[in-house]
């Protein structure tokens, strides 16, 4: 089951390092680097109901 | 802000004194370089503890405009301490809920929900004028006690010579100028502190290109008093846009303009009127109060103790104004280093007790630059990416909980936790983290009026079903003890798991130790650590 209730335990860390891991790069680079974030993090996550669930939220959303 | 501009309340008018005729300098113990909110709070904290304290200012009183206008709880708190909340509380106007647009939806609405069982609400928004005159009226009622206050207005420092011992500063007067000597010099001149200049001090962080425009205007409207921001609002009247009510039916405009603009077309009143309309509709009617561009900095000097010189406020650290984390920590920093002063001036406490008040508040001013940097980065993102990135969670942010976790329009101002501070002494495991030694004491009800109004003005030994002696002589404190026992608040608060809590309260209302049970040697090792006497 995918978690959408709040579960970050620090997200203004997490979110200022993510935009800090982009700084300086072009926008393909960009690109290049939210794919290999997003792989990296579907290995992490692993269940496939709960990656197609996240795809599909954040298609419509 | 230029000098001499107009004022909203003539507080403090020139007076010739008699310092100006004497052929040797006159000699004071503390002069306060500064009358606004941290001048005169400052002022207050060391008149209020019997040191002898003089202020100047190149103004008459408080200037016109707006400007910080929500004060937080633990401002309050300090200001309640100084005599002065009363009347804020009955001026200011009291706010908890916040709503969040992007363009023409509303993503979510939030309820700073405030915990009950405590004197102050979480925020209050009142004009700053109004809170510089009621910390005013509050140095006239301690100089009418007795309390050794002295204000000299139209009074301008224009040089000033540091030394072991103190400062010989020299000022300018419509008289003439005039040559003054003082053991110790606090630094509140503000944001572009002349006396930092002076002493060639620097002052470094990150520039923020862009621009807001403030428009105060005041209308009959009913619009809830409520926070409402917006992330690329769809009347296009800025990138981001801010609305928030004021006392006397005035409301809190804030547009975000971008970097390259013509301030002086911008500032024109048919274009500002343009830009509001647009936000508020064709049929609201209002008058433009005060209308301001600013740009601004997030930034620290290295060191806020130099010797004798001391900066405070916003001469010592400037953030965004995301969050209400300027005047509330400048407010903080007086609440820091007043006692601090007091105690090594009357021999109670080693010199280098100041030099925590450095450690202390640079702290402080490290956490309020991270919360308005993020924030700021946030509303203002420097690149295509960032821009991405939010408006990625903005998007989610309307169904997806854990989005609003992430959407940042300021971060608002919460005391700062002196956590590691070489003051700190015992803590126990089995109370609660939120009043861990270095975290500012919880409110709460008691029988007898709440609780913080009942810590002493020094130190204070607080038990909770605890035994304890009714006063404690040590280190050149005699330190009362505020006994109560367990009520809802004070167990949810103080106790936690333990039996019974023991807890030594530095003058500003931080915690410095805490026990289970009373120990005479553990509480007197504690007191000197506090002092700085354990380093």
């Amino acid at each position: 089951m995918l978690i959408t209730t709040p579960n970050l335990s620090r997200p203004d860390d997490s979110y200022a390092r993510l935009i800090a891991t982009h700084e300086g790069l072009s926008e393909a680079e960009s690109h290049a680097l939210n794919a290999r974030l997003i792989l990296i993090l579907m290995n992490h996550i692993g269940d496939a109901d709960v990656l197609a669930q996240a795809m599909e939220l954040a298609r419509k959303a | 802000m230029t000098a001499h501009s107009t004022l909203a309340f003539t507080l403090y008018p020139y007076a010739r004194s008699a310092d100006q005729d004497r052929t040797t300098p006159a000699h004071h113990k503390v002069i306060v370089v500064g009358g606004g909110p941290v001048g005169l709070a400052m002022a207050l904290d060391l008149g209020l503890r019997g040191v002898p304290v003089l202020v100047l200012d190149d103004n008459e009183g408080v200037g016109e405009g707006s400007r910080a206008i929500c004060f937080s709880k633990r401002c309050l708190e300090i200001c309640d301490r100084l005599g002065a909340a009363g009347p804020m509380m009955d001026k200011g106007v009291v706010w908890n809920v916040g709503k969040v647009f992007h363009d023409d939806r509303l993503l979510y609405e939030f309820n700073l929900l405030p915990e009950g069982g405590h004197a102050f609400p979480a925020f209050i928004n009142l004009q700053q004028p109004y809170f510089e005159k009621y910390l005013h009226d509050a140095i006239l009622a301690a100089q009418a006690k007795g309390a050794p206050i002295e204000m000299r207005g139209g009074n301008r420092v224009t040089q000033v010579t540091p030394d072991a011992t103190g400062a010989t500063l020299e000022i300018d007067t419509r008289d003439g100028s005039y040559t003054l000597r003082t053991d110790w010099l606090i630094a509140c001149d503000g944001a572009r502190s002349p006396l930092r200049g002076m002493l060639g001090l620097g002052f470094d962080g990150r520039v923020f290109e862009d621009n807001f425009l403030i428009a105060d205007v005041r209308m009959k409207a009913d619009f809830p008093t409520e926070r409402w921001f917006w992330f690329e609002p769809h009347f296009k009247s800025g990138a981001s846009a801010l609305l928030h009510k004021q006392p006397d039916d005035v409301w809190r405009i804030d547009f975000q303009l971008g970097w390259d603009i013509d301030r002086k077309a911008e500032l024109d009143p048919a274009k500002i009127r343009a830009r509001v309309d647009a936000m508020l509709g064709p049929d609201v009617s209002y008058d433009l109060v005060w209308t301001s561009i600013y740009t601004f900095q997030c930034r620290r000097m290295d060191r806020f103790r130099h010797g004798r010189v001391l900066f405070a406020g916003d001469a010592a650290h400037q953030v965004s104004p995301f969050g209400a984390r300027g005047a509330n920590s400048g407010l903080q920093d007086v609440d820091n280093l007043g006692w601090k002063l007091a105690a090594v001036m009357a021999g109670q406490a080693p010199d280098s007790l100041l030099d925590t008040y450095e450690v202390e508040r640079i702290h402080g001013a490290d956490e309020n630059i991270l919360n308005s940097t993020r924030a700021t980065d946030f509303i203002t993102p420097k690149s295509p990416v960032s821009k991405m990135f939010r408006n990625a969670v903005l998007d989610l942010a309307a169904t997806q909980p854990f989005a609003r976790t992430i959407v940042n329009s300021g971060r608002l101002s919460v005391p700062c936790t002196y956590d590691g501070s070489a003051l700190n002494g015992p803590d126990s495991d089995q109370m609660p983290p939120r009043s861990r030694p270095g975290s500012v004491c919880p409110d709460a009800p008691t029988p007898e009026g709440w609780l913080l109004n009942r810590l002493s003005t020094g130190f204070t030994l607080l038990t909770i079903n605890a035994d304890a002696p009714e006063t404690l002589t040590a280190h050149g404190q005699t330190i009362p003890r505020l006994a109560l026992t367990t009520t809802p608040e004070l167990t949810a608060r103080y106790l936690g798991s333990a039996n019974g809590a023991v807890y030594l309260i530095r003058p500003d209302h931080h915690v410095a130790a805490r026990w289970e049970t009373y120990d005479e040697a553990a509480v007197t090792k504690a007191l000197a650590r506090a002092l700085g006497k354990d380093a």
